[in-house]
């Protein structure tokens, strides 16, 4: 492309030569631009006689100018485009300007987009209440009717949940009892106390970061499965062809993996107690010079029954709060792809919240 | 299946049938006053452009879309006044083989067919076995019922969910697109099942698709949308012959 600029300023010839393409019609546009800054020419002639080939894009530039302008000057072609161009150049279809314009939409208040949100976010959780007492009762009722459930479905679940969860959460909460120990003893040490390690780690492993941790690893590794495999469904329409059927999703598919959680997490707790107060235990013996007898002893003494057992009803609780927030996250899907994204984010980020906030109630209700 | 004594003529009659999405100033109406019947023992086709509303009318009737207004008469039921547990006896006389088939994929081809069947039945195992066997048979998927959805094709994907559509012998059967997708061959070989299924069990066939081959073969009741309005409704060999623009169009494109 070349543009010849004549030395007279009132009018000029621009020479488009060689390519006008989605390619080259950037940087042409650009040097026409400065040669009208740097003319201060008001009207403009553009030969198009050079022209070798031209592209949609070099179409729509060049019908753009010469109706348009650029930069206040006026552009007119001042020879037909070469005959292999104009037949193309004919053939772009150009979108006619609409004469009814869209009325631009007022952009809402403050008040409008709070009150917006507001009711967006009461239906959801009004949805979510639905939800739980229709899951809920859905649960306690298949205990007995067990038509809405296929056989079979509470093992497979069981085990992905249960077993499968054995080994990371073993480890996790080992290496946790390990710390918790190191930690304490970094304080109480001070104080000649060391050998209250043991009661501190106890009381802190069954109490608290025995359910909390397992709750929390579960909520990673199952919930978020959960409603992955629910959004997924409804992705693929099997949530739809279900209802078809007559068949009540939430029966088969949510009642197994509440059956599962109410019965695994629970049993990993205890496992989880124990791998925290082995951790802590090894950790103490070996770091703490405390003689593996008196910390053992120690640990005995300081477990009560009902830390076991209050930690128990805990993780009963962050069991059920993780199957309805994931099952309920998996069905709010919306979307494509990204939506199941989306939703199994949603589902980790809401359970933790969910069982953070009832640690928080059952603190209060057993320990104030 | 045999035929019962004293039934409605119509599987399907729909009137005044509104429906949009969104709400406020966000609506946008899908479905605008649609009326329409389908024949017992009928193959009907429900056709038109892309965006006409057949998915969304489809949906309305088998209870996946809530209406605006309108009603909408199933095997002689008013679908709209019935509370969801009064649906569950209606919904397993109909059956609906959904676009890309719809299988759960937890479960195996076998095990697709049979939920119906061990959901809604008290048969005994070793009975609903051969019944998948038979359905699955019937479709030409002989020895696949141990395979996962996963590992069939798109079109033997298709003849198992219609397999699954057909394993409580529903009375009336909904297809969406059968024939979507799929290669001109296999796209005839659903076709003759659907026929062959009208034929001999007297089932009441639904079609949704935009495949013109696809509606000749089937050769029967046709109902044209466009816009959320029904354009035309008669059969397709008369559509073919009148034709309004629309129909011309849609029978002669290009």
């Amino acid at each position: 492309m070349s543009i010849n600029t004549p030395s007279h300023h009132s009018s000029a010839v621009f020479r488009l030569q060689g390519e006008l393409t989605v390619l080259t019609v950037s940087s042409i546009s650009a040097r026409l631009r400065q040669q009208v800054l740097e003319s201060g020419a008001r009207e403009l002639a553009i030969d198009p006689s050079g022209l070798t080939r031209l592209d949609t894009a070099g179409a729509v530039w060049l019908r753009q100018v010469t109706e348009s302008g650029i930069d206040g000057a006026r552009l007119r072609l001042d020879s037909p485009l070469p005959t292999a161009i104009s037949a193309f150049y004919e053939g772009v279809s150009f979108p006619v300007a609409s004469a009814a314009v869209p009325a631009e939409r007022p952009r809402a208040s403050f008040l409008e987009r709070f009150g917006d949100r507001a009711y967006i976010d009461v239906n959801a959780f009004l949805s979510f209440l639905h939800l739980v007492s229709d899951l809920t009762w859905a649960g306690i009722g298949e205990l007995w009717r067990r038509r809405g459930v296929r056989p079979g479905t509470f093992t497979e679940q069981a085990t992905r949940v249960g077993a499968d969860g054995v080994s990371i959460v073993a480890v996790i909460l080992f290496l946790i009892g390990g710390v918790s120990t190191l930690q304490a003893a970094a304080q109480l040490r001070q104080f000649g106390a060391n050998v209250l390690v043991a009661d501190l780690l106890a009381i802190g492993i069954t109490r608290e970061l025995g359910p909390l941790m397992t709750a929390i690893m579960v909520a990673g590794r199952s919930g978020s499965a959960f409603a992955a495999e629910i959004a997924t469904m409804k992705f693929t329409e099997e949530i739809d062809a279900l209802r078809t059927m007559a068949i009540d999703p939430l029966r088969l598919i949510a009642v197994p993996k509440l059956w599962a959680m109410l019965l695994t997490v629970p049993l990993l707790t205890v496992m989880a107690d124990f791998m925290g107060l082995l951790g802590g235990t090894v950790t103490g013996v070996v770091s703490l010079d405390i003689a593996p007898v008196t910390f053992v002893n120690r640990v005995t003494n300081a477990l009560l029954l009902k830390d076991i057992v209050t930690g128990l009803i805990k993780s009963i609780s962050f069991a059920w709060a993780i199957t309805m927030v994931s099952v309920y996250r998996g069905l709010q899907f919306r979307g494509g792809a990204a939506g199941v994204g989306d939703a199994t984010t949603a589902s980790v980020v809401s359970s933790i919240f969910a069982i953070i906030v009832l640690d928080l109630a059952w603190g209060l209700l057993f320990y104030l | 299946m045999t035929p019962k004594a004293e039934l409605p003529a119509h599987a399907v009659s729909v009137r005044d049938l509104q429906v949009a999405y969104g709400e406020g100033d966000d609506m946008r109406p899908v479905l605008d006053g649609v009326n329409f019947h389908v024949q017992r023992g009928d193959v009907t086709c429900m056709v038109g452009g892309s965006g006409c509303g057949k998915s969304t009318l489809l949906k309305s009737i088998i209870g996946l879309v809530t209406p605006r207004s309108g009603t909408i008469d199933l095997l002689g039921h008013d679908v709209l006044s019935m509370e969801p547990e009064e649906r569950e006896p209606l919904l397993r006389r109909v059956g609906v083989m959904f676009q890309y088939g719809a299988l759960l994929n937890s479960l195996t081809v076998g095990e697709n067919v049979a939920l119906p069947i061990q959901m809604h039945t008290n048969l005994e195992t070793s009975l609903i076995t051969e019944l998948v066997r038979t359905r699955l048979h019937l479709v030409g998927l002989d020895d696949t019922e141990n395979l996962m959805p996963t590992e069939l094709s798109g079109g033997m994907r298709k003849r198992a969910a219609l397999a699954r559509a057909m394993s409580l012998e529903p009375e009336i059967l909904f297809c969406d697109e059968p024939g979507a997708g799929l290669d001109p061959i296999t796209a005839a070989g659903i076709d003759q099942l659907l026929m062959s299924l009208n034929r001999n069990l007297g089932t009441t066939v639904v079609v949704v698709t935009h495949e013109l081959l696809s509606i000749e073969r089937l050769d029967g009741g046709l109902l044209m949308l466009d816009g959320g309005r029904v354009a035309y409704s008669g059969t397709a060999r008369e559509a073919r012959e009148a034709g309004g623009a629309g129909l011309r169009e849609f029978f002669h494109p290009g």
